[in-house]
C-alpha cells in the first residue's frame, strides 16, 4: 500500500514524530495524529490511514496508542512498534509525573486544595460533554439506547464489575445490533 | 509490595484487554478497583489524579502511569504502564497481519456497530462517577455544568476550560 510520494519512516523519525504528538496533543490527539502522518510527513495515503484508524478503534485500547504500535510494526517491524509507542508516551508520563509531585506536595495546603477541587470539577465537565458527544449518534434509536442503558446501570449505579458485565451485556448487545438490522432491511425490502 | 505490585499488574492487564472504545470506558472500573476494592486511595484522590492527567498533554490514559505510580512508586509505576499499554498493542500487532483477510466481512463491522452502545454507556457512567466525586458544593456543580456546556458549543481548547476551572476553584467561592 506504498503510493507514490508517500515516505517510509525510519526508527528515529517515528520515535521524533510520535514524541511531538505526545507533547503537543491535548483531549483527542487524533486529529493531529492525521495532520503529521498523512500532511506533513507523508507516511501514510490519506485511505492507508482511515484503514489503520478502522483497526484500531476495533481493538481494545486507546485510538492513538494502538495506532502508534501498527504505524511503527509496518515500518520498522517489532523494534518500530516499541519506539513508536516508547515516543508517544515518555514525555507525557514525565510531564504527568511532574503534575503528581506537585499535588502530593500541596494538595493539604488550603488555597491549592481549592485549586486541584476547581480543576477536578473542569475534568468532569469535560468528560460530561464527551459523553453527550459519544451518546449522539445513537440518540432516539430504541436499541442501541436500551444497550446503553444497561451498561450504564450495571456499571454507574450497581457498580458490577466490568469484566462479567462485558462478557454478559457484549454479545447481547452485537445479537440486539444485528437483529434490529436485519429488521431494518426486511422492512425495507417489504 | 510485591503482591501491591502483583495486583497492579493484573488490574491494569484486565483494564488494557477491556478498554475498547478507548480509555475513558474503563474509568469506573479503575475507580472500584484502586478505591473500594483494594483501598489504595479515596475517590477524591483518584479524580484529583484523574483531572491531573486531562491537564497534561498526550493520550488520555496517562491516569494509569499516575496511579501506578502514586501507589507503589516508580517500579508501581512501571509496571502499571506496562500492563495497561502493553497487552492492547500486543493484541494490535497480532492483528494487524490478519486485518486485510477480515476487514471487509460483514461480521466485523456487525461487531463494530454493536460495541457502540457499550462505549456510549460506559462513558456516560464514567461521566457520572467522576462528576459525583469532583462536586461537592453548588459552585463547583456550577463549574462543572459551564465547562461541559462549554465543551459542547463552543470550540474553545479543553485546556482554557481546565484552567478556567482551576482559577475559578482557587478563588475558593463557595467551598467551606
Amino acid at each position: 500500500m506504498q503510493d507514490a510520494g508517500l515516505r517510509r519512516p525510519g526508527l528515529s523519525e517515528l520515535f521524533t514524530g510520535f514524541l511531538l504528538l505526545g507533547l503537543t496533543g491535548f483531549g483527542g490527539v487524533l486529529p493531529m495524529a492525521r495532520a503529521m502522518m498523512v500532511e506533513r510527513r507523508r507516511w501514510l495515503s490519506e485511505a492507508g490511514f482511515t484503514d489503520l484508524l478502522g483497526l484500531c478503534q476495533f481493538l481494545p485500547g486507546g485510538n492513538i496508542i494502538n495506532m502508534s504500535v501498527a504505524v511503527g510494526l509496518r515500518f520498522q517491524g517489532a523494534r518500530g512498534a516499541v519506539v513508536a509507542l516508547l515516543g508517544l508516551i515518555l514525555a507525557p508520563s514525565a510531564i504527568v509525573i511532574g503534575l503528581g509531585s506537585l499535588y502530593a506536595r500541596f494538595q493539604d495546603h488550603p488555597t491549592l486544595r481549592h485549586l486541584f477541587a476547581g480543576l477536578a470539577a473542569a475534568a468532569a465537565g469535560l468528560l460530561i460533554a464527551t459523553a453527550v458527544k459519544i451518546a449522539r449518534p445513537i440518540w432516539g434509536r430504541a436499541v442501541p439506547m436500551v444497550i446503553a442503558g444497561l451498561f450504564f446501570l450495571a456499571i454507574a449505579v450497581l457498580r458490577l464489575p466490568l469484566l462479567p458485565t462485558i462478557l454478559v451485556l457484549a454479545p447481547l448487545g452485537i445479537l440486539a445490533t444485528w437483529w434490529a438490522g436485519r429488521r431494518k432491511e426486511a422492512g425495507r425490502a417489504a | 509490595m510485591t503482591g501491591t505490585l502483583l495486583a497492579l499488574a493484573l488490574i491494569f492487564t484486565q483494564l488494557s484487554l477491556l478498554a475498547f472504545g478507548g480509555g475513558n470506558t474503563i474509568l469506573p472500573e479503575m475507580q472500584r478497583q484502586v478505591v473500594e476494592v483494594h483501598g489504595w486511595m479515596s475517590a477524591r484522590d483518584f479524580t484529583a489524579l484523574f483531572a491531573l492527567a486531562q491537564a497534561a498533554p498526550g493520550p488520555n490514559m496517562m491516569v494509569v502511569t499516575l496511579v501506578g505510580w502514586q501507589v507503589a512508586g516508580w517500579p508501581g509505576l512501571l509496571v502499571a504502564t506496562l500492563a495497561k499499554f502493553g497487552p492492547s498493542s500486543l493484541v494490535t500487532a497480532l492483528v494487524l497481519g490478519v486485518w486485510d483477510r477480515f476487514r471487509d466481512r460483514p461480521w466485523r463491522k456487525v461487531a463494530q456497530a454493536g460495541l457502540a452502545p457499550m462505549t456510549a454507556g460506559l462513558v456516560a457512567a464514567s461521566a457520572v462517577l467522576i462528576t459525583e466525586a469532583s462536586v461537592r458544593d453548588w459552585a463547583l456543580g456550577a463549574v462543572t455544568g459551564a465547562v461541559a456546556l462549554a465543551a459542547l458549543t463552543t470550540r474553545l481548547h479543553p485546556l482554557w476550560l481546565l484552567a478556567g476551572g482551576a482559577l475559578f476553584g482557587l478563588s475558593g467561592i463557595g467551598q467551606g
